[in-house]
């Protein structure tokens, strides 16, 4: 066939970029070619629209090993240890197959961590549908929580942490982001650059087969009334095959055969290929007939551009091909020389002993499109000027049982019961904490981690809420004891070309940018998501945070269940009383409009290092973050997982007590303390110039919020713990 | 005391059983699932997983591995065998206990905290335990345990139903089953009792920071029956 550029448009190439193919080529490229072009300069692989700001986000520091550009980043965890991290998207696929969609993303990542080298030690996850009321809501939630727990559970990696959010911008395009942590020894890190003249080329794991096929420029194009047909885009996931390919992978790695290793993700042989000849600018030569294939009569154009699971790519030391070999053996894997490393950096493949392609590599990376893309600010919206005669119609306990109910707030235990969240025998807080937690094995460390997003505070203002929800990711480690170290984002916005969108991606990473660089909370890796879009319908924007901290003596964990009568409870940082953008304001007052809490990086930062030295002090017994649904939801969450109650004390501030409870000013923590080291806690706080309130204390079994108003445990309980499951069932 | 751990392709609580068995002073070996041989053992285990990913039916194709003649051998011999959560599919696969393990009731997998009700001693596995209520944790997406009439009466008559699924009190009630196992069956014996099939995983319960620590006391009494 022909190559002409409505062939180019039809693989998703723009005009323009067909014809800087032509010029880069001096030649019009064949088929084959041309696919491997549109694979590489996708939005998913080329970053083409989001390279430009990224470049701004902070990506180093003290304990940053490796950096975006990687698998995954790796950060030191000291005594030779390191982790190796990163989280990303499959939101495309989990839409149109969420079963398939969701396990691929899982086993997506998790390739990602152990091709580094580390053996995967938790899972986490972000997962965002649409309305509860949408049709398809109900079933793309059970597909896609099945197809998580499939692929982990099969894994044998504990799944300790997540997120799900419901919000009827995600009614056409769901969100699935996936999360891996990895241990690996500082020096046994492996890299994907490949190095030296004629060295072999292996291709390991399992077969190609034509699942998947552009999958990568689906995920990088918006959804029309078609979106069924793309079924066939979707990779099926087989989980035991990565197991086996885990196991061996590691066995390999302990010796020293391996220079470079790949997995196949987005655009399977192409890029990775291409990827580990371009880091160590060299070429590479693959003889496509040895490639192990699942199907007969599988054409080159295919086998480059499959995303079939399950595969790695290995450049391996000249003479220890026996010696690999018996090892993928031993686990039933396949594996094949097929090709070698070349000096004409040139990517030439070989078909029926034909040369089928052959390109200079960096037409396809390093001259591989970039835009400055057109985007509006978005201006802080003004304040809406709610009267405090307003507030004095609701009863509490009516609006804390809607608060506790909402979709967003409820127990999601019916999820992660779901996820094997206890093998590997190492987890010590387990989902439905601020952050999961894992020993690191055999030792006293831990490492806890955390997901997070503000899609609503984004939305309203995406400078603020991209500084929100890094400092939520921070705060949420610093609730467990843990030390923050480093991010990984997964940016999911909407379509680059339209300049609201694009306007919320730049303004939502310059705001992730400036608190990450105040927080010393740097970027290790991450993954952009664009054009989640139904026509003309954006989600709203989405940027999800992981976040990883270390906790060096695992006792010293903190969670968040009450732990004991007559404790005293401390909330730490100022009740200003913002209700713009709450769950209060928006699901109570019905109330879209206005900015989302301010976030002041000094009280952020001061009030979570001065709660990390409590909790270092052994002054703490318990603490949570107060996020949606302000100080209240907090509490009751802290009274239902530790089965107690609270007196509070009467607010001493001039606002309405709903303001007091339900507002969502950042910056605090709630804390429970001995009474005897009252005085302890409050020179250190006064030290640090900390602001804090004394709560309230513990009591045996009632919420008591004033004089007239008591809610009891179990009501707590049934308000928060029963809608996900009725909702299911 | 010598135990071994076997390996399958999809195993994946092979290393925390080998842990647990260590922590209580057991010398464990690990075991390929294509080895002909077990090495010398006094407790050969057949950890939880998913081994050949569970396509076929939960625990088959492990059933049929090379080394499982040599497990079947030593079982027949009087030696004891345990299998945990897949161990036990593969277990009842293998035709070492009676019965079958179907999907869980609600569909879904299952992974929490359960109680467990230990009242059958008179065999190597419970003898000297001086309680009955234990707190441990399932993860399967196959524990609903079955298995026809006449087969239920003749384990009840040899006393073969090991452990059932209960609240903290030791009611064994159908509220309390997390998979719809017949009459709560969380374990099952083989005639002789020396082989022992659960769904629960004892060493994921051996350290106080984790979801419990009822699963040291099961590998303590274990070691000390041993003896």
């Amino acid at each position: 066939m022909e190559v002409n550029e409505q062939i180019a448009i039809d693989h998703g190439l723009k005009k323009e970029e067909y014809k800087k193919i032509c010029d880069l080529l001096k030649r019009i490229p064949n088929l084959t070619e041309l696919g491997i072009f549109s694979a590489m300069w996708n939005e998913h692989c080329s970053y083409k629209s989001s390279r430009l700001h990224l470049k701004k986000l902070p990506t180093s520091g003290k304990k940053v090993i490796q950096g975006p550009g990687e698998n995954a980043g790796v950060i030191d965890i000291e005594d030779g240890d390191a982790i190796v991290f990163k989280i990303e998207s499959h939101n495309h696929p989990s839409f149109i197959e969420p079963y398939q969609g969701a396990a691929t993303g899982v086993g997506g990542i998790m390739r990602d961590v152990f091709t580094m080298g580390a053996r995967p030690i938790a899972n986490l996850n972000s997962i965002h549908f649409g309305s509860s009321q949408h049709k398809k809501t109900k079933n793309l939630l059970r597909g896609v929580v099945h197809g998580i727990g499939g692929y982990g559970n099969c894994m044998g990696v504990p799944t300790i942490a997540g997120q799900t959010s419901f919000d009827s911008s995600y009614n056409g395009n769901i969100l699935v982001n996936a999360m891996t942590l990895g241990l690996v020894k500082k020096n046994k890190i492996f890299y994907s650059k490949a190095a030296g003249l004629n060295k072999p080329v292996i291709y390991v794991g399992s077969k190609t087969g034509r699942d998947g096929i552009h999958g990568a420029s689906m995920a990088s194009a918006s959804f029309d009334e078609k979106i069924e047909e793309k079924k066939p885009t979707v990779q099926v996931g087989d989980p035991f095959t990565e197991k086996l390919l885990l196991e061996a992978c590691l066995e390999l790695m302990a010796g020293d055969s391996i220079i470079a290793i790949q997995d196949m993700g987005a655009a399977g042989l192409t890029s990775s290929s291409i990827e580990m000849a371009s880091k160590g600018n060299l070429g590479i030569e693959l003889n496509l007939n040895k490639v192990p294939c699942r199907e007969s009569k599988m054409t080159p154009y295919e086998i480059m551009l499959s995303e079939s699971q399950e595969r790695m790519l290995i450049v391996l030391e000249n003479g220890k091909e026996d010696l690999a070999k018996k090892i993928f053996d031993k686990w039933d894997l396949d594996f094949a020389v097929i090709g070698k490393t070349t000096n004409t950096k040139n990517i030439e493949l070989y078909y029926n002993e034909k040369q089928v392609a052959s390109i200079p590599i960096n037409t396809l990376v390093e001259n591989s499109p970039m835009y400055d893309r057109k985007w509006k600010k978005t201006k802080l919206p003004k304040k809406n000027l709610i009267k405090k005669e307003e507030f004095k119609k609701f009863k509490i306990k009516e609006v804390l049982n809607k608060i506790l109910s909402n979709p967003n707030v409820c127990s999601k235990e019916w999820i992660w019961q779901q996820y094997d969240h206890t093998v590997m025998g190492d987890t010590i807080q387990k989902p439905g904490g601020d952050s999961g937690v894992v020993r690191v094995h055999g030792t006293d460390k831990a490492v806890a981690a955390t997901v997070d997003s503000s899609a609503i505070y984004c939305w309203a203002h995406p400078l603020t809420g991209g500084k929100q929800v890094v400092c939520e990711s921070w705060r949420n480690l610093i609730s467990v004891g843990a030390t923050p170290i480093a991010i990984t984002n997964c940016l999911n916005f909407g379509s680059p070309e339209k300049e609201e969108n694009m306007g919320e991606f730049v303004e939502c990473v310059q705001g992730i940018g400036e608190a990450c660089e105040y927080l010393k909370f740097p970027v290790v890796s991450g993954n952009v998501s664009f054009y989640n879009q139904t026509k003309e319908i954006g989600i709203k924007p989405t940027p999800s945070i992981g976040g990883v901290g270390l906790i060096k003596d695992y006792k010293q964990m903190v969670t968040m269940n009450f732990k004991e009568i007559d404790n005293l409870v401390l909330i730490i940082g100022k009740t200003e009383g913002h209700i713009d953008q709450s769950l209060f304001a928006r699901n109570i007052l019905n109330e879209k409009n206005g900015p989302p809490p301010e976030i002041n990086l000094f009280n952020e930062k001061n009030n979570g290092e001065t709660v990390l030295q409590l909790i270092k002090n052994n002054l703490v017994r318990s603490a949570h973050d107060v996020s949606i649904g302000g100080i209240i939801t907090a509490v009751s969450k802290m009274c239902i997982k530790g089965n107690k109650g609270i007196e509070f004390n009467k607010p001493k501030y001039f606002m309405s007590e709903i303001e007091y409870l339900f507002s969502e000013d950042q910056g605090r923590y709630v804390i429970e303390i001995e009474s005897k080291n009252l005085k302890k806690v409050i020179s250190i706080l006064d030290k640090n110039s900390v602001h804090f309130d004394e709560l309230g204390k513990i009591t045996d079994k009632n919420m008591i919020i004033n004089a007239k108003t008591k809610v009891t445990i179990d009501e707590l309980k049934s308000y928060n713990t029963n809608w996900l499951t009725n909702y299911m069932n | 005391m010598k135990s071994a751990v076997i390996t399958f392709p999809g195993s994946n609580c092979d290393r925390d059983m080998h842990v647990a068995l260590s922590k209580f002073g057991f010398k464990n070996k690990m075991v390929w699932h294509n080895d002909n041989e077990l090495p010398k053992s006094d407790l050969v285990v057949l950890p939880g997983g998913f081994s050949y990913g569970d396509y076929l039916r939960c625990g088959s194709m492990a059933s049929k591995s090379k080394i499982m003649q040599s497990v079947i051998n030593f079982a027949k011999s009087g030696g004891l065998v345990m299998g945990i959560c897949n161990g036990f599919q593969i277990l009842v696969e293998s035709g070492l206990v009676p019965g079958i393990l179907l999907r869980n009731k609600y569909l879904e997998f299952i992974c929490k905290n359960v109680f467990v009700k230990i009242d059958n001693k008179d065999n190597p596995y419970f003898k000297n335990l001086d309680k009955e209520v234990f707190e441990l944790h399932v993860a399967h997406n196959e524990g609903n345990y079955f298995c026809t009439n006449d087969q239920l009466k003749e384990i009840e008559d040899n006393n073969q139903i090991a452990i059932y699924y209960c609240n903290d009190n030791g009611k064994t009630e159908e509220k309390f089953n997390p998979n719809g196992s017949l009459n709560n069956i969380a374990g099952i014996f083989n005639k002789e009792k020396n082989v022992l099939g659960m769904m629960p995983h004892p060493e994921r319960m051996i350290d106080e920071s984790l979801s419990g620590e009822d699963g040291s006391i099961f590998f303590k009494n274990l070691l000390n029956n041993i003896k």
